[in-house]
């Protein structure tokens, strides 16, 4: 059963590249003065890439007509807690898209991050180790290690790279989480106890009673609400967003949060049934509260962080609604919804970032006739405008019928709501499209051009770099749908007949 | 006749301190105090000596006619007392030395501290018991008060005696009560006596006396002050040996003589770590001065340490001893932390001096961020094994309304801990501390390395060696 523990070298890979750039931090300049960090982003960005490689590995060793989880690794670790590590089709490509996304975090990271870089990509690294972790964990205790040691990371992230209030927002953000996923941590335990093991392939077969799963439910909607972030305890991601530098919000929106919906799926659906049956229509309404409410929130915004951030948290809304329609083509959804949004909210925040690296603002009102001045920019963007609107042929679009055909089939109140928040989608993206990019350039931001202070040049080739492929991404996944959906629908299948078979 | 191989055996760490005591103190009164610096090494090593005799005599054994026992739960806690208290005094000499008050009377104190947690821990009987903790509480008294000419170390001293004399008193009115109500003060006759209202009366006059030492809410009040006052060594030693030898002692006492009144005592438990938790907690959060903080924050981690307790003795001895093992380590490497917060004019306490310790000393900082953060208990650290083991024993026991409590207290107690690792990582610089001592730099990295990632990893090894000394306390 078990060859090469490629998983365990996946996730270990990020941990020993950090250790080697703190061992060697003095070769490559660092130090609260250092100018030039970009020796250790080329080496934060060749591991990334390493690690990206071996994920492919991963990826086509895994075979996707298997049943169950496959590339298995187990060691006994400490009483009833294993050490076991192993993917199936829904974790292999989250372990794919945070593999793809960490080298264009430290692409954006050239010019825009100043001090302490060898840190900064130190901080990275770890955890992205953190992160693929979580995916790959199964048993309870490891995943909840992984899960909340990311928290650690994020916070000096945000803490030491971010925006002004960047302590407020750090603090949130890790308190925020922290409630969850301690209750989350008190409900595993008591799992733990009941069923004598933390192997997931036990605990899901294992039945819980009713009364309790009622409980369990709650604990680990605790947890995984705060990740998502649903409403109403979505408010930490907005601060914590626009704090932190480009790269946080690429890695926080298009990884971070998936690890609520992984959990939903991974845990709250297999292990607690008929928890999930009996709060459905309660995961429903905060769903389409989260849309509705958070699309008309997004539409107010006067920075395009926060508008980003509020979209991922409507976008986050579609997911719920997919997952808890317990259909097949509802879970299909989310699970795609969460790949989708992964690539198109990490490609607004680079889009975001390009902007804010050359005027040093995020303000919507500052900015205005950008196509004049960067026409390659402002078709990518509106690439990516209309990806993350739903428009037919972007990936968005696949994510959000699906999961609403599925909720269809479930409840018709609840589709019809998302389906305004797709119109509501439309309407802020579309505005702040047409105020940024369409129209006269701006009073303010002509002076200081003319001035020579700043320079709106057209996206570079380190930028384009990182944009492109996303962009690719979005569109070969809006066509052709199936390459994601071959691979899940083996997880996707074994979720509900574990939920049947309760 | 004495049989002296079971006294050795039973005795060993304690026959070793007290002649070290007594030998240190005629040397000492000849070679006088210019060789004290001799005295704190030599102390320290006497102390890891008596760790090692603890190992080496796991097993316990009985003596005196059951005046003392011990057993692998006591001597596990024996080893890990003493050693801590070896560090704690190892690292002590160059503070003492810089504020001319390196004295050998210090070491001979220690010395005799770490005999009275021994005697507590052995304790088979409410007379031996009572010696014991005097032993300690007389030595801590002067521990505390060591920088006599300073108010503050004199306040905290007086404070110290004051309220631990009215604790001793209560102790030994429970016992006297319990011994009245019993006809024996020996641990075994009274475990078998019948629970009347006398006894009742006894034992929670006994756990008040007991809750004293390990500050428990509501017998709390003590600890800021003294943690503030003590000179930083006193406060490293006080703030890990003695909280694991009583905190074992404690259990010891309820799981041994007690052991067939869980339903009576549980509650009491219960209340008394919920508050403790919520004081602790909610008492750091507008803390300036750092050992203050500490002092805080060790109220709510005894808290936590009460729940394994509250579990019984099957479910929650070795989550207890898990649990201190690993926050004692973390609590002496913050206090060592302290220890190197030296500028120009003296020692400096208040949190804003950390200020950007990252930019100056990164590897301290990442192991004091260790540390902090495996008190939160946060994964992947070690204080999160140390928790989910506390947890698990709760849970496991049905105090579900405790664990909750316990998690609220340690989301209230992350963002003090969270605020610490802000002004080191954060913070704009300040200028660098003096030169610390190199063993105290190496025991903050070392204690934090030992968080993570030594304990991450073994911690399947130390959970094995709880189980096994916790198996000693059921036969």
């Amino acid at each position: 059963m078990q060859g090469f523990p490629i998983l365990t070298a996946m996730t270990l890979m990020p941990l020993a590249g950090a250790f080697l750039i703190m061992l060697v931090r003095s070769a490559i300049g660092s130090g609260p003065n250092e100018t030039d960090g970009s020796k250790a982003l080329t080496a934060g960005l060749v591991i990334s890439i390493a690690t990206f490689l071996v994920s492919v590995v991963a990826l086509t060793a895994y075979r996707p007509g298997v049943e169950g989880y496959q590339l298995v690794e187990q060691v006994a670790w400490y009483g009833e807690v294993q050490y076991k590590m192993g993917v199936d089709g829904l974790s292999i490509l989250l372990v794919v898209l945070t593999t793809l996304l960490m080298p264009f975090c430290f692409l954006a990271s050239y010019g825009s991050v100043k001090t302490r870089v060898t840190e900064y990509v130190v901080a990275f690294l770890i955890l992205e180790t953190f992160i693929i972790g979580a995916f790959c964990a199964l048993d309870l205790v490891l995943f909840y290690i992984f899960f909340e040691a990311g928290l650690i990371p994020m916070f000096i992230i945000i803490g030491v790279w971010g925006g002004k209030n960047r302590i407020y927002a750090s603090f949130k953000f890790f308190l925020y989480t922290l409630l969850g996923s301690l209750f989350m941590l008190a409900a595993l335990i008591y799992m733990v106890i009941e069923a004598g093991s933390s192997d997931f392939e036990i605990l899901e077969t294992h039945a819980f009673a009713p009364g309790a799963q009622t409980w369990l439910w709650l604990a680990f909607f605790a947890s995984f609400a705060v990740k998502l972030p649903m409403f109403p305890v979505h408010t930490w991601l907005p601060d914590a967003h626009v704090q932190a530098p480009t790269a946080g919000s690429v890695l926080l929106a298009g990884i971070l949060l998936k690890l609520g919906g992984y959990g939903f799926m991974r845990f709250s659906l297999p292990m607690f049934p008929e928890a999930s049956l009996y709060f459905q229509p309660f995961m429903f309404t905060l769903s389409v509260v989260a849309i509705v409410y958070a699309s008309l929130v997004a539409w107010r915004q006067t920075d395009m962080k926060k508008l980003v951030a509020y979209s991922s948290v409507a976008h986050m809304g579609f997911v719920t609604l997919g997952l808890f329609s317990f259909t097949e083509i509802g879970l299909q959804g989310a699970v795609f919804q969460m790949l989708s949004h992964g690539l198109i909210s990490g490609a607004l925040f680079l889009i975001v970032g390009v902007i804010y690296d050359r005027a040093h603002t995020r303000e919507i009102a500052a900015f205005g006739g950008l196509v004049g001045k960067m026409p390659v920019y402002a078709v990518l963007f509106m690439l990516f405008t209309m990806a993350n609107v739903g428009l037919p042929g972007t990936s968005g679009f696949v994510g959000e019928i699906l999961t609403m055909i599925g909720a269809f089939q479930a409840s018709t109140w609840a589709a019809f709501g998302a389906a305004l928040g797709v119109i509501f989608s439309a309407v802020y993206m579309l505005t702040l499209y047409r105020r940024a990019v369409f129209g006269q350039l701006n009073p303010a931001l002509s002076e200081k051009i003319d001035r020579g202070e700043i320079v709106m040049s057209d996206v570079n080739a380190r930028e384009l770099t990182c944009l492109v492929p996303l962009a690719v991404g979005v569109i070969i996944l809006g066509v052709k749908p199936d390459l994601i959906f071959d691979i899940t629908e083996g997880a996707t299948q074994r979720v509900l007949t574990l939920m049947a078979g309760g | 006749m004495l049989d002296w191989i079971a006294i050795v055996e039973t005795l060993a760490p304690e026959l070793w301190l007290v002649s070290v005591g007594l030998l240190g103190t005629f040397a000492g009164a000849l070679v006088g105090q210019r060789s004290a610096r001799i005295f704190f090494k030599l102390g320290a090593m006497a102390l890891f000596i008596a760790a090692g005799l603890a190992y080496f005599h796991l097993p316990g054994g009985e003596a005196f006619g059951g005046l003392v026992v011990s057993n692998p739960f006591v001597n596990f806690a024996k080893i890990v007392s003493f050693g801590l208290a070896g560090v704690a005094l190892w690292i002590a000499d160059g503070f003492f030395d810089r504020h001319e008050t390196l004295r050998f009377e210090y070491a001979l104190l220690m010395v005799f501290a770490c005999l009275g947690m021994g005697i507590t821990l052995s304790a088979a009987d409410l007379m031996t018991l009572y010696m014991g903790v005097e032993t300690l509480s007389l030595t801590s008294y002067v521990l505390a008060s060591f920088h006599r000419d300073s108010p503050r170390s004199a306040e905290a001293g007086l404070k110290y005696f004051v309220l631990g004399a009215l604790a001793s008193g209560l102790l030994l009115y429970g016992a006297s009560l319990v011994y009245g109500f019993s006809g024996s003060t020996s641990y075994a006759a009274i475990a078998e006596a019948d629970m009347g209202t006398g006894m009742l009366f006894g034992m929670v006059l006994m756990i008040t006396g007991l809750g004293f030492k390990v500050s428990e809410a509501p017998m709390h009040v003590w600890t800021p002050d003294v943690y503030e006052g003590s000179p930083t060594p006193v406060g490293a030693f006080f703030s890990a040996a003695p909280k694991m030898a009583m905190m074992v002692v404690f259990a010891n006492v309820l799981f041994t003589v007690f052991g067939n009144a869980v339903d009576d005592w549980q509650l009491v438990l219960a209340i008394i770590a919920g508050a403790s938790m919520v004081i602790g907690s909610f008492g750091a959060l507008l803390q300036n001065n750092i050992k203050r903080l500490l002092g805080y924050s060790s109220i709510a981690n005894m808290g936590y340490a009460l729940v394994p307790v509250a579990a019984g003795a099957d479910l929650g001895a070795p989550a207890l001893l898990m649990f201190m093992t690993i926050y004692t380590i973390a609590s002496l490497g913050m206090f060592a932390g302290v220890l190197m917060m030296r500028r120009t004019g003296g020692m400096v306490e208040d949190i804003s001096e950390l200020g950007g310790l990252f930019t100056n000393r990164p590897i301290v900082t990442l192991a004091l961020t260790a540390i902090l953060l495996s008190i939160a208990g946060i994964p992947p650290l070690a204080g999160f094994w140390a928790k989910y083991a506390v947890v698990e024993a709760g849970l496991a026991a049905g105090l579900l309304p405790l664990v909750i409590l316990l998690v609220i207290a340690s989301v209230v107690s992350a963002a003090y801990y969270l605020r610490i690792i802000k002004v080191m990582w954060f913070d704009a610089p300040k200028p660098d501390f003096q030169s610390p001592d190199p063993s105290v730099v190496a025991t903050v990295v070392a204690c934090g390395f030992l968080m993570f990632p030594v304990l991450l990893i073994g911690i399947g090894i130390l959970g094995g060696w709880t189980e096994a000394a916790a198996m000693g306390l059921t036969n």
